[in-house]
């Protein structure tokens, strides 16, 4: 088994988890946790993508790193943004839940 | 070197259409205060020329504008590209945040008292962010390139929902954040695989170099997947119903009209582009199937809206799918592959004529819930009298959208229906024309409530409203006329004319669907009609109207269901998963 496989397992395990706790766990912390984690996997993915391209005589494929960069960067903004919304939204009701939905209730008496 | 490596003449103009947003996005940001608004208006004018630009540069020859970033050609250096699809999104684009702007001129100005707003602010740069990254996603020419631009868009449009700080649209955009950032991991599971097996993202490359085998489709299923779940398909639109209930409607008009088309256009882009000929039959079917249950979940759900701006939130989910169905359409049996053609022009105008009309839609419900301090139905009666404008800006973007010759619906209607005959797909025909009815039947139960002559409407409407009822009333205007414009420059449709034929046929054409609507919307209503003539008949229709009631409460359930956070997760894991195995099914 080479290294770049081995590094790819890690990432599929990485997003299997990631998924896993995006869906299951209620608390929307966790759950943007768990999107990080996904995340660390796809990341994890290009950079055996990159020693993989190695393989034709290169030190490594530069690219895909350039890549990874930007994408770390895209998904720390993101999670900064999801991190100021959840403190917001807990100085406003003092909770921090999804489970409440804003609209209209199904059930309410039909004319 | 193929001759698509070069930066073609006018290819300026690409980089200029994102580069002139954003600029004004970050001067907005430094000047502060009211010169924010300044500044965005000061730009539309500026970005609208860009565009009209691209446009006509595009016209007839049917080329494409292609910039290379610093001159590095790819695989190592990122391209700009537009076709004529694109230079008509960017135009529709422009036109629409001008309209939005002008409307938000009144809702979102820095009082005079102080010298900065957070609300104003906030809004009027987002607005340049949304405007920006949706030119990228409309111009950029490899995956990784959209897949920031998406990611922007999505970061400009979150806070938009949340403009006013409540906790429960702190909520929804909390959801809508958390349920896009997942789509967008599996849009980059699925480029990052690409890149494994073939060592490029740019879009012309990968058309070149994909062979049928296994990671592309794998690929491909994931990254579809993920831009349905941005683009708010059924059974993925968990966020979208709630961030309209809350959000200013300027601000749902950038939503629904705009940030929704983005990753809409990326879909058509991946499939068309970039992998036309791993596309088989099933997997588009799966795609337009998807599209069909959106329409009559979508539009059941709206007419048993209590407020317009969720009906008109409901009617956004049921036109989403409407815009998914030119994909089998477009699939080409004696090729074996997608095929622009009737299909493609019939999406890009479906969805010109819905950014318009939508937008103008939701201008008109916020300048009645601003006279009237709700926007619940039954509340509405005689509103017709009261706000003229509003409501005849409201009925002209609903009859846009049933399909009234000469609007772009219309026209968008005739191309799907004959790509349909073409490829010998009736079902499809049974949807579209259904797609209409449901339609109408929404837009006409509000007109019934507006329109219905109550006791005098306490409705106020201030100078500055005026305004944007206007311009609510100019967009819908443009929606309704779009089948007037030469599209032959852009749309190259098989059939030799795009033209539109103004005869007794084509609006008897256009009438039945309303016909068939007001029975419907009789029928499956939840609120009934205001007048006593329709109270008598629905209270005459007895069994079978309490038969539409059920059902229409049944789908709402299901919609209910769907959208909890655990249901609408796995939904989307197995549309990925549907989505692969029709893919591999077809080869």
């Amino acid at each position: 088994m080479t290294a770049p496989t081995i590094f790819g397992i890690c990432a599929a395990l990485l997003v299997g988890i990631g998924l896993f706790g995006v869906i299951i766990s209620p608390h929307p912390l966790r759950k943007l946790l768990a999107f990080n984690l996904i995340g660390s996997g796809v990341f994890m993915l290009l950079g055996a993508v990159a020693r993989r391209g190695a393989a034709a005589g290169m030190g490594g494929d530069p690219v895909p790193q350039a890549l990874l960069i930007t994408g770390i960067v895209v998904a720390f903004s993101a999670t900064a943004l999801a991190v100021a919304l959840l403190l917001r939204l807990f100085n406003e009701t003092g909770s921090v839940t999804l489970a409440a939905d804003a609209r209209a209730h199904p059930d309410a008496g039909d004319t | 070197m193929p001759a698509q490596d070069l930066t073609t003449p006018g290819g300026l103009l690409l980089v200029l259409a994102v580069l002139v947003p954003f600029a004004g996005m970050l001067a907005g940001l430094a000047l502060g205060g009211r010169n924010a608004q300044r500044v965005a208006l000061a730009t539309m004018p500026a970005g609208l020329g860009i565009a009209v630009a691209i446009a006509g540069a595009l016209s007839g020859a049917g080329g494409e504008l292609v910039y290379l970033l610093g001159n590095w050609a790819p695989p190592l250096g990122v391209a700009l590209r537009a076709d004529a699809a694109s230079a008509l999104m960017l135009v529709a684009v422009a036109v629409v945040i001008s309209g939005i702007a002008v409307y938000a001129c009144g809702d979102f100005s820095t009082p005079r008292s102080a010298r900065e707003a957070r609300a104003p602010l906030t809004f009027w740069i987002l607005l340049l962010a949304v405007w920006g990254s949706l030119n990228l996603v409309l111009v950029g020419g490899d995956l990784f390139t959209l897949y920031v631009a998406l990611e922007l868009l999505t970061f400009a449009a979150v806070p938009l929902v949340c403009l006013d700080g409540r906790g429960e649209t702190l909520q929804s955009a909390l959801r809508y954040l958390l349920f896009a950032l997942l789509g967008s991991m599996f849009y980059l599971l699925g480029a990052v695989l690409l890149y494994g097996s073939y060592g490029t993202l740019d879009i012309a490359l990968l058309a070149a170099r994909l062979r049928p085998e296994a990671v592309p489709f794998a690929a491909a299923a994931l990254m579809t997947a993920g831009l349905l779940a941005k683009t708010a398909l059924f059974p993925l639109h968990i966020w979208l119903p709630p961030a309209h209930a809350g959000a200013p409607a300027a601000a749902s008009a950038v939503l629904s009209a705009l940030v929704i088309k983005g990753s809409w256009f990326l879909v058509v882009r991946l499939w068309l582009k970039a992998m036309p000929s791993l596309a088989g039959l099933a997997s588009m079917q799966v795609l337009a199937g998807l599209g069909a249950a959106a329409i009559v979940l979508g539009s059941i759900v709206a007419l048993r809206q209590e407020r317009l701006k969720l009906l008109i939130a409901f009617s956004t989910l049921a036109q989403i799918g409407y815009l998914f169905l030119m994909f089998p359409l477009a699939f080409d049996p004696a090729s074996a592959q997608l095929a622009a053609g009737n299909a493609l022009a019939g999406g890009i105008m479906q969805a010109v004529s819905h950014a318009t009309a939508k937008a103008a839609m939701f201008m008109a419900a916020g300048s009645i819930y601003a006279a009237l301090g709700h926007d619940r139905l039954e509340g509405l009666t005689g509103i017709g009298r009261a706000m003229p404008v509003s409501m005849l800006a409201f009925a002209l973007s609903g009859l846009a959208l049933v399909g009234l010759p000469p609007s772009g619906a219309y026209l968008a209607k005739e191309l799907l229906l004959e790509a349909a005959a073409q490829s010998a797909q009736w079902w499809w025909t049974i949807v579209i024309q259904a797609g209409g009815m449901l339609t109408a039947s929404y837009v006409l139960l509000v007109l019934a409530h507006a329109f219905t002559l109550g006791e005098r409407s306490t409705a106020r409407v201030s100078r500055a409203a005026r305004i944007g009822e206007m311009a609510a009333l100019t967009l819908a205007a443009c929606s309704l006329l779009l089948g007037l414009l030469p599209w032959d420059a852009w749309l190259p449709p098989a059939r030799p004319a795009l033209s539109l034929p103004l005869s007794l046929e084509a609006l008897s054409k256009g009438l039945w669907p309303l016909v068939a609507g007001a029975l419907l919307a009789i029928w499956l209503g939840r609120w009934g009609h205001p007048a006593p003539f329709g109270k008598a008949i629905v209270a005459r229709l007895g069994a079978a109207r309490r038969a539409g009631l059920a059902v229409g409460k049944l789908i709402e359930r299901i919609d209910c269901r769907l959208r909890q956070w655990p249901a609408a997760s796995v939904s989307l894991l197995v549309v990925a998963m549907l989505l692969g195995a029709a893919v591999m099914v077809a080869r």
